[in-house]
């Protein structure tokens, strides 16, 4: 029994036994390592559609810019003689360019502070205890579905020189008409207009949501106190809200400087006034590159902006960090 | 065969939980009160404000509905009250003077295609970042965030130069392309799932043997759905009301619908009616879908949303 056990029918089975097992170790290692590298690989295919779309539409668009205005570039013949930095004394020499960007720093002002005021007015009314919260929260925002474009189109109208509605209101009650197509500051006014139409009820909401993770038991301490309800915006919501006020701040900065819609559709023809009254930055470099048909300076423009926002943004940065310290001191 | 039939009763059991459990936490966030919470009730200060506010963001949508319906003299009568009967006939012009039906559908073909594909590549990335270990995350997702604050915008000269090397101005593939995932998609979907998609989750799954793509599909995308409706409709909202680069790329006769509505007002002598009548129609379709679901638009602005 032992030896049959041992040498007659084992013989075949011990040939195969010690080949099975290396078989399936292998094929278990197969399969552990394509796993392994399942789990290392599958995170960097996962995150790489953005970093690749990024890389192609966004980074290398943005650095070729540099490039482009580096030459003679026409929009049909393409890239012609390398010109140094002749692009950049021929756009700095430009009135025009200046002009935009005046306008384009007046139109950000005027749309961006007053629309950061009104939209915490707005929050601190929306974080009372209403009644129909919903229904006051999506009025404001409605504004946010319309285009810039037929914003635009329409504020154009109501805006309009002759027989536009803010005109005969202000006829109406013995004011001179306001020549908004043709005055610099009007026509920035106006522009700024709708770019606070289209916003102030979306920060307020930001605003809103901010103001809501406010510690209740600070507002309380303050009725104690005797603080007004003023009082309590203004010494505990406002400071509370800091973070916040800042990124809407740099957001709309950031969005700002490079405002096109609106400004394009001003009039009918898009270049921003008989005088450039409101032609901004972006406008400019389109006006360049295909009104003019010249790609090199429009890229000059471009990256010149580009360089400008770069050191706006460094300098909120540098600003903000510093109130931020401040405010830890305290 | 076994895991991949094992998986989706597991995914609708607990997937949908993790789903239900943050779509709680949302409307408990979206139902907190104000600093008046209480009996108190805001005076008729605070009402009469917001009515006020609300007016002056209804006001211009429906002067253009006024404007538009009636005709190119109607300013020089002095201004009207109520609307006249002229909308059908200035739509008719509107359809004459460009192609509005072809600028419709173009705008919902973008639109759409671009917020499926954001929402895609964005939650697929945003599992990645939330869920999943490996070298580097933590900087790649700063660099992600950073890149919110590029202007890419001022890129337009070269991507142009691009797109003609390819030859695609003009077609709407230039359009999609550059938007089919966002830096936005990607950060609110990473921030999102981390806190509504259990790690045990995965690793169970796991364990059963399904691979990265099936935890992905059967177990991420289910709990990512909410956020993922929010991410869609933001997309959708900000690609068809988005100009400056199809206004470039496009040509006059393949336009979407802003490129086409700027075209009413290009000739020297413009008629006022015609053109808000195109505001109306071209804005119709975003105000049904604000009516469906502004109230997302809205919790999805107060979870910390940014401009697109």
């Amino acid at each position: 029994m032992a030896v049959t056990d041992r040498v007659r029918p084992a013989t075949p089975s011990r040939q195969r036994r010690p080949q099975r097992p290396p078989e399936a170790v292998r094929r278990l290692a197969f399969s552990q390592r394509l796993s392994k590298w399942d789990v290392k690989l599958s995170p960097y295919l996962y995150i790489s559609p953005f970093f690749v779309l990024f890389a192609l539409t966004g980074l290398f668009p943005l650095l070729y810019t540099a490039w482009v205005s580096l030459h003679d570039w026409d929009f049909i013949g393409g890239q012609g003689t390398f010109t140094g930095l002749e692009n950049y004394q021929f756009v700095l020499a430009q009135p025009f360019f200046w002009n935009a960007l005046g306008n384009t720093f007046s139109i950000f002002v005027l749309s961006s502070v007053p629309q950061v005021v009104l939209a915490l007015t707005i929050a601190a009314a929306l974080d009372a205890n209403l009644r129909a919260r919903t229904f006051w929260r999506m009025g404001v925002l409605v504004p946010f579905v319309v285009a810039p474009v037929a914003v635009g189109l329409i504020f154009n109208n109501l805006y309009a020189d002759q027989f536009g509605l803010v005109n005969e209101l202000l006829k109406s009650v013995g004011l001179d008409p306001v020549r908004w197509h043709s005055d610099t500051l009007a026509s920035h006014f106006a522009i700024a207009t709708m770019v606070n139409f289209r916003w102030t009820g979306y920060n307020a909401l930001i605003f809103l949501a901010a103001m809501q993770a406010i510690p209740r038991d600070l507002y309380e301490a303050a009725t104690i106190d005797g603080a007004g309800r003023l009082r309590q915006f203004l010494s505990i919501t406002v400071p509370m809200l800091r973070p916040t006020i800042i990124f809407v701040v740099i957001t709309a900065t950031i969005g700002g400087l490079q405002i096109f819609d609106e400004a394009r559709v001003f009039d009918q023809y898009g270049l921003g006034g008989a005088d450039r009254q409101w032609q901004t930055l972006t406008m400019y470099i389109w006006e360049l590159g295909w009104g003019q048909r010249n790609f090199g300076r429009a890229s000059a423009v471009a990256w010149l902006l580009f360089l400008l926002i770069v050191l706006i943004s460094l300098a909120n940065f540098l600003i903000t960090r510093r109130i931020a310290h401040q405010g830890g001191r305290k | 065969m076994s895991t991949s039939s094992r998986i989706p009763p597991l995914e609708r059991i607990a997937g949908g939980d993790a789903a239900r459990g943050a779509a709680r936490g949302l409307r408990r966030r979206g139902t907190r009160t104000g600093p008046g919470a209480g009996p108190r009730r805001p005076g008729f200060l605070t009402y009469g404000f917001l009515g006020a506010v609300v007016l002056g963001a209804l006001f211009p949508l429906y002067w253009s509905l006024l404007i538009g319906s009636h005709d190119s003299t109607v300013l020089s009568r002095g201004v009207p009250l109520l609307p006249g009967g002229n909308f059908l006939a200035n739509a008719a012009k509107v359809m004459d003077s460009i192609p509005f039906w072809k600028a419709m559908g173009n705008s919902i073909l973008v639109s759409t295609v671009t917020a499926a594909s954001v929402v895609l590549f964005s939650t697929l990335a945003g599992f990645a970042f939330a869920k999943l270990r490996f070298r580097g995350s933590k900087g790649l997702l700063v660099f992600v965030i950073a890149t919110m604050a590029v202007p890419t915008q001022l890129g337009v000269v070269p991507l142009f130069i691009v797109m003609s090397e390819f030859g695609w101005t003009g077609s709407l593939w230039a359009v999609i392309v550059p938007g089919v995932v966002t830096a936005f998609g990607v950060f609110w979907m990473t921030q999102y799932l981390r806190d509504a998609l259990p790690d045990e989750l995965i690793e169970a799954v796991r364990m059963d043997g399904a691979s990265m793509i099936q935890a992905f599909w059967y177990v991420a995308l289910p709990a990512a759905r909410p956020a993922a409706a929010m991410l869609a409709l933001f997309t959708f909202v900000a690609t068809w009301t988005n100009f400056f680069w199809p206004f470039i790329v496009l040509d006059p006769s393949n336009p979407t619908l802003p490129v086409a509505l700027q075209l009413l007002q290009s000739a020297h002598f413009v008629d006022y009616s015609v053109v808000l009548t195109g505001a109306v129609l071209s804005t119709g379709p975003l105000l049904l879908l604000f009516v469906v679901a502004g109230r997302q638009l809205v919790s999805g602005i107060m979870q910390g949303a940014v401009k697109g």
